[in-house]
């Protein structure tokens, strides 16, 4: 066991995946000398070579589509996206060639490109580096999302993700970098499956469904419900697209209750497909409908107010209340 | 070439009226016939922006600010360039352009709001006909040349103005920018400073040309100037200006300069680049060669530098003042300016967020 932090545990994990694949590439603005401007790629270019390790030119488009032409070769591109407000320049290539071309080839083509994103706010930033983009991406077909939330699943999930032969959009919990936990490095016993879903904490009356930055925030709420002798289950999604709906829903009917959050806009974000999901399987499991806690259908706001935007501890548990009041 | 001195031998092909020792030198295609007075103005402006810049930085610190991208060392590019603008020209910035927003008599508080996270922009672009910042790179290339075509069309005299640095460069809006510009002989000045560096990548990494002469391939002319010459940067910007009005079309401009701080606030440059380049630079210094010509010529004595540096104090007293009584806005502000119209989905969220405050009251 290491103990490690989110950013370290990615790093050790790309480390392990271009020890084990000299096709596997890492991309990006900054990634080199300066290892990204999250330290994300601290020291690979130092140990595996600008070949490998490549500070691109200012463009996303070109990192995503040159990307696209080395996988076409044989390659394993892992490209960081440096903020999520950045990856829209990329939009074409990831939404219209990336997503497409294995469809388009019959099935000859297999692009592995993984596009890393450091995405969601609660660091105080300016415009466009705080966003939640990921209802983008999983209403493209042909993408796989995924969203780690904590170190160990970190590690793990940038090696199975650069292991797949479809590309992958992995979403980084930004606020969550420096966070640590213990990762044991030395064997793979213990992974989950890429797009599996896990119950991080089990409870009885009510379930929250999270990814990536929120999930600490629901065991948080977990935590503080207990005092009110609310037992609430919380399960981590980890994979967005595909969705694993079997330990999704198996919680939901169990619990009776859900609620839902993510940063993201509520109005026609990922968490509308949940409920829908939810409610068309698990309906006669419902004690109150499926309610849903995030960002407001408004532009990420100015860093002061970002604490109101955000879903917190309070907002979760007034879900909470809402859904027990039906 | 050692990396101490790259980029930073002038160049045969660059534009320069003034040595970093503050002799003024002729140039065939460019020549500028500046008042003392003036020359003093553009000392007085160049001093006063870099104390903006310095205490802004000195804000971040504090904690007053989130982030800042600091001017230092492009104080000559910027405040030459806006001061070659009329009233009536237009500039698109980046997010370092405090130089430029002075130019055109934006308040340097309301600069800092964004900084400061207090709003997403804080001025009106058409009051001081100078747009919003642009963080996400190379978009506002795109913006300008639609501008310069409204102009075209309207048949003013005057021109538009677009800043973006040497990473941007390498962006597919601008370089759409400049095939709209060209194809459509908009009236606009594309103005680059090439400050060696974007973030951690030097200009290597962007192109394996100058910079300027990108512009050829496009079909206008491209200029690489000395961009810690306040007098070239003004002589260069104020001829492209009257050539976009005079229906001539675009210029690339290139000024060539250095980034002498970080890239922002939270970066940390030891990581990627050797001091010795710095101190290189700084022999290069965009005042300190206006003050040698001020004082060579007797244009300006001790009293003037003095009475400059006073108001350049009084200046950041008053800025640091301000910013930090900034107010905080009001939690119902998220929902205001998200469209022009009403809109029901806003109305209902902020009731129920007022509504949902107001529980805590209770
Ligand atoms: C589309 C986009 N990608 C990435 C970034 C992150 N970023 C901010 S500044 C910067 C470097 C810009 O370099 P340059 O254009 O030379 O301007 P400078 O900062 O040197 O003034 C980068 C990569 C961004 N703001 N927008
Ligand atoms: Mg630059």
């Amino acid at each position: 066991m290491t103990i490690l932090t989110l950013s370290k545990a990615l790093n050790e994990g790309m480390r392990k995946a271009m020890e084990a694949d000299p096709k596997v590439l890492i991309m990006g603005e900054d990634v080199g000398k300066l290892g990204g401007v999250f330290r994300v790629t601290d020291g690979l270019q130092k140990d595996f070579g600008e070949d490998r390790v490549i500070d691109t030119p200012l463009a996303e488009s070109g990192i995503v589509g040159t990307a696209i032409g080395l996988a076409l070769r044989g390659y394993r591109p892992v490209c960081e996206i440096q903020f999520d407000g950045f990856v829209f320049p990329a939009a074409d290539q990831i939404i219209s060639q990336l997503a497409k071309m294995h469809m388009r080839s019959l099935g000859a083509i297999k692009l592995p490109v993984v596009v890393r994103i450091p995405c969601g706010g609660g660091i105080g930033a300016v415009e466009h580096h705080s966003e939640s983009p990921e209802a983008y991406f999983t209403h493209t077909a042909g993408l796989r999302v995924v969203a780690c939330s904590n170190p160990a699943d970190a590690y793990s999930m940038i090696q199975q993700a650069i292991q797949s032969d479809d590309p992958v959009i992995f979403f980084e919990p930004k606020r969550r970098y420096w966070e640590k936990a213990d990762v044991d490095t030395s064997s793979t016993d213990w992974w989950t499956p890429l797009h599996e879903a896990r119950v991080v904490r089990p409870g009885a009356d009510a379930t929250l469904v999270a990814y990536g930055p929120m999930v600490k925030t629901c065991l948080e709420a977990a935590t503080a419900a207990e005092e009110d002798g609310r037992s609430l289950e919380v399960v981590d999604l980890r994979s967005l697209n595909p969705l694993d709906t079997g330990r999704l829903f198996d919680s939901v009917r169990r619990t009776g209750r859900v609620v839902i959050v993510h940063e993201a806009p509520v109005f026609g974000g990922y968490g509308a497909e949940l409920a829908a999901r939810i409610t068309e399987n698990c309906f006669y499991h419902l004690e109150s409908p499926v309610l849903r806690v995030g960002g407001f259908s408004t532009p990420y706001p100015p860093s002061k107010l970002e604490e109101h935007y955000l879903p917190d501890l309070d907002r979760i548990l007034d879900a909470v209340d809402r859904t027990f009041a039906y | 070439m050692t990396d101490a001195s790259r980029g930073a031998d002038a160049p045969p092909e660059l534009v320069q009226l003034l040595t970093p020792e503050g002799e003024r030198v002729e140039h065939p295609d460019y020549d500028i016939d500046l008042t003392p007075e003036e020359v003093r103005s553009l000392y007085r402006d160049l001093v006063l922006v870099r104390r903006v810049d310095l205490e802004a930085v000195a804000l971040q610190r504090h904690g007053e600010l989130g982030i800042w991208a600091s001017l230092l060392g492009q104080e000559a590019a910027q405040i030459g360039s806006g001061r070659a603008l009329t009233d009536a020209d237009m500039a698109f910035p980046t997010y370092r352009e405090h130089g430029v927003a002075w130019c055109r008599g934006v308040d340097p508080v309301k600069l800092l709001g964004l900084f400061r996270g207090v709003n997403h922009g804080g001025w009106d672009p058409a009051e001081h006909n100078f747009h919003l910042y642009t963080i996400v790179i190379g978009s506002q290339n795109l913006h300008a040349v639609g501008y310069a075509m409204g102009i075209q069309r309207d048949g003013t005299n005057s021109a538009a103005i677009v800043y973006f640095g040497d990473g941007a460069s390498s962006q597919g809006d601008v370089n759409e920018s400049f095939v709209w510009a060209s194809v459509f002989n908009a009236p606009i000045v594309f103005f680059c400073q090439n400050n060696q560096w974007a973030i951690s990548e030097p200009i290597e990494k962007q192109s394996r040309i100058p910079l300027y002469r990108r512009a050829a391939g496009f079909g206008f002319p491209g200029i690489r100037v000395d961009g810690n010459d306040v007098f070239a940067c003004l002589a260069v910007t104020r001829k492209a200006l009257e050539d976009a009005r005079s229906g001539q079309g675009p210029t690339l401009i290139e000024a060539f300069t250095y980034r002498m701080g970080a890239h922002t606030t939270t970066d940390d440059p030891t990581r990627y680049r050797v001091a010795s380049e710095l101190e290189a630079w700084k022999l290069k210094d965009p005042i300190e060669r206006v003050k040698s010509y001020l004082f060579k010529n007797e244009l300006a004595d001790q009293a003037f530098f003095d009475s400059i540096d006073a108001e350049a104090e009084d200046l950041g007293a008053d800025l640091r003042k301000r910013c930090t009584e900034m107010p905080d806005p009001d939690p119902m502000e998220i929902f205001e300016h998200v469209y022009a119209l009403p809109h029901s989905l806003i109305e209902e969220e902020r009731k129920a967020f007022a509504a949902y405050l107001e529980g805590f009251q209770s």
